[in-house]
């Protein structure tokens, strides 16, 4: 009786570990079928007028994306300036400045900021930049990726600024030196690992961001005019370019694929071997 | 030595005192400083009060002239200005809940292994390339459904499951590749990553000692899994899948490219369909009337109203776990 029993316990162990198992195993293989198949064939597709020239008309056969590549570029960088400040500061303020209570509710804010869907903050940001502006606009795009990447950044910023132990603010307080002084010149630089890698994240976030690009940044067949006109972008072009029926056109879809995984994926490691390094 | 609690009065106190926090700097240049924090962090609180502002006056038009109704009809006629929800919440939440059946079960187990069985060696890597996952922009996955998984749901998954198990309202209709299965496969690999890392966070949070305990009692591992970890995380991991729930609604582009855009409802999971994002990410540079504008903002509001709230249970499930995990330690 008691041997069947330790027998069935000894079978079931067996089987749910196994089961554990190939779960981590096909989550594992479906990663590298999704990469391995993208790179393969994004690197198939990869050639030197891809990243040269502009678009072609369509039928044409070649072109490339870089005013597409450009415009990520631009976007990003954009995003960036809007968010990091707005980031970086409320960061400040729930890590050293807020009582308890509404370092909570900020926090809580930018954690139910970042969950809300992409596609919404581009509808927010159509409705209070291009709406107004009568344009769909780099502009506009970029506000939305601010809106994205803002609590990315004042969540790790955050986060990192508080592993700063508390004595630093007490050695710097000691100097006799102000507050603001001790933040700007010793928590924030002791935290600056933790801080860039939360920055670097949320590009790498933005970066292939294509729903809050659709009516706002729009696309643009005449390259980069300005932040007051509409904009290409290399995950809105990817996205065009998979749905056309033209074969030349899907292969630069795939182009671009593999180089925004490049881009997206050659940040996260980078991030990843940073933050591994500083605890070594 | 008597140790101070580090929940107790007296530590507080001894907090209090030593925290700048409590005891704001009078000189000028700080109070500058501290208050233009201050309003970045509101910036944060402004940006989403004014989003559910934004949308719910822009969406106007259409709650005005449609009322309740809106949300219980199935029509999109663009010509006759008559728009309804209903098809755009039924898609999102079937895909939703599709992915989330395929990727549960998965996510779990594959916490499981990399925080209960995995060789130590192996536990970083096999997170890395799990993260990774997380991190491939949504339109490339998109791409990837669209060529290869689409073609694969079509000819072996849909053919199959139509030719034997046709007779269940389920599985009739055509093989089109696109649509629901589609999405919610598609959903499924990309909330995998997200609740496999949460759910793994919330099992490592579980202290040594129930699992020694568990072992002492002669369980096997997987009774000591069973019955100590997971019930000891259990809010932790309900977090970590209703958070998984969120990002599956609202995803965009990977769901729009393989999801077949037509606007119906139907009992059977090879049918095309749409989802709240995938209709406006494909109507609204076409929109033109105030009223079509007004509907897919109102469908925006929607979908901004589900994940909020999803999104505001998720995080009070995951936070409650921390705090006691604070009180633990």
């Amino acid at each position: 009786m008691s041997e069947r029993v330790y027998l069935r316990r000894k079978w079931l162990n067996r089987i749910m570990l196994g089961l554990c198992g190939i779960a981590a195993a096909s989550a594992i293989i479906m990663l590298a079928l999704i990469l391995g198949y993208t790179l393969a064939r994004g690197i198939g597709a990869m050639n030197i007028n891809f990243l040269i020239s502009a678009a072609k008309p369509v039928g044409e056969v070649g072109g490339g994306m870089r005013n597409e590549i450009f415009g990520t570029f631009i976007l990003v960088i954009l995003g960036s300036v809007l968010a990091i400040p707005v980031g970086l500061m409320a960061g400040i303020f729930v890590s050293e400045f807020a009582n308890p209570k509404v370092a909570t509710a900020v926090r809580f804010a930018a954690d139910i900021l970042a969950g809300i869907p992409s596609i919404v903050v581009g509808v927010f940001a159509y409705a209070i930049v291009v709406q107004p502006m009568h344009s769909y606009s780099a502009i506009s795009a970029g506000v939305a990726l601010a809106i994205i990447m803002v609590p990315i950044v004042a969540r790790t910023a955050e986060e990192s600024l508080r592993l700063v132990p508390n004595s630093m603010r007490e050695a710097a307080l000691a100097l006799g030196i102000t507050r603001w002084r001790a933040v700007v010149g010793v928590i924030i630089p002791g935290a600056l690992t933790g801080i860039m890698t939360g920055i670097m994240l949320a590009v790498a976030r933005i970066a292939g961001e294509t729903a809050p690009l659709i009516f706002t940044a729009l696309g643009s067949q005449f390259g980069v005019q300005g932040l007051l006109k509409p904009i290409g972008a290399l995950p809105l072009q990817i996205y065009h370019y998979a749905l056309s029926p033209y074969r030349d056109q899907q292969q630069q879809a795939w182009a671009g694929a593999f180089l925004l995984i490049l881009l997206v994926l050659g940040i996260s490691i980078l991030v990843r071997w940073i933050s591994n390094r500083k605890h070594i | 030595m008597r140790l101070i609690n580090d929940n107790g009065p007296e530590a507080k106190s001894l907090m209090k005192a030593r925290s700048w926090r409590y005891n704001p700097s009078t000189h000028f240049a700080d109070k500058i400083f501290s208050n233009s924090t201050l309003i970045f962090a509101m910036i944060i609180v402004g940006i989403l009060l004014s989003l559910v502002i934004v949308l719910a006056i822009n969406a106007m038009p259409a709650i005005n002239k449609f009322g309740f109704s809106f949300i219980g009809n199935s029509s999109w006629d663009a010509v006759r200005s008559v728009f309804g929800a209903l098809p755009a919440i039924f898609g999102t939440l079937l895909s939703s809940a599709i992915g989330l059946l395929i990727a549960v079960p998965l996510s779990l187990g594959a916490a499981i292994f990399l925080v209960e069985l995995a060789p130590l060696w192996l536990r970083g890597p096999a997170s890395f390339v799990i993260e990774m996952l997380a991190a491939i922009p949504s339109v490339i996955i998109g791409l990837w459904g669209l060529f290869v998984l689409v073609p694969f749901v079509r000819k072996p998954i849909e053919s199959w499951f139509g030719s034997k198990l046709g007779f269940l309202p389920l599985f009739q209709g055509p093989p089109f590749g696109v649509g629901f299965l589609a999405a919610g496969i598609i959903l499924a690999i990309m909330v995998l990553p997200i609740i496999t890392a949460m759910s793994r966070d919330a099992m490592r949070a579980v202290p040594d000692q129930q699992r020694e305990a568990m072992l002492a009692l002669g369980s096997t591992r997987w009774e000591m899994i069973r019955q100590s970890v997971l019930p000891n995380c259990r809010s932790g991991l309900v977090g970590a899948v209703i958070l998984g729930l969120g990002r599956a609604l609202g995803e965009t582009m990977a769901v729009t490219m393989v999801i077949g855009n037509s606007y119906t409802i139907s009992s059977s999971l090879f049918s095309p369909g749409s989802t709240i994002a995938s209709k406006i990410a494909n109507e609204f540079s076409e929109a033109s009337s105030g009223v079509f504008v007004g509907s897919l903002m109102e469908l925006a509001l929607i979908l901004f109203g589900i994940t909020l709230v999803v999104n505001v249970i998720a995080r009070v499930l995951l936070w409650r776990m921390t705090a006691v995990k604070g009180t633990m330690e």
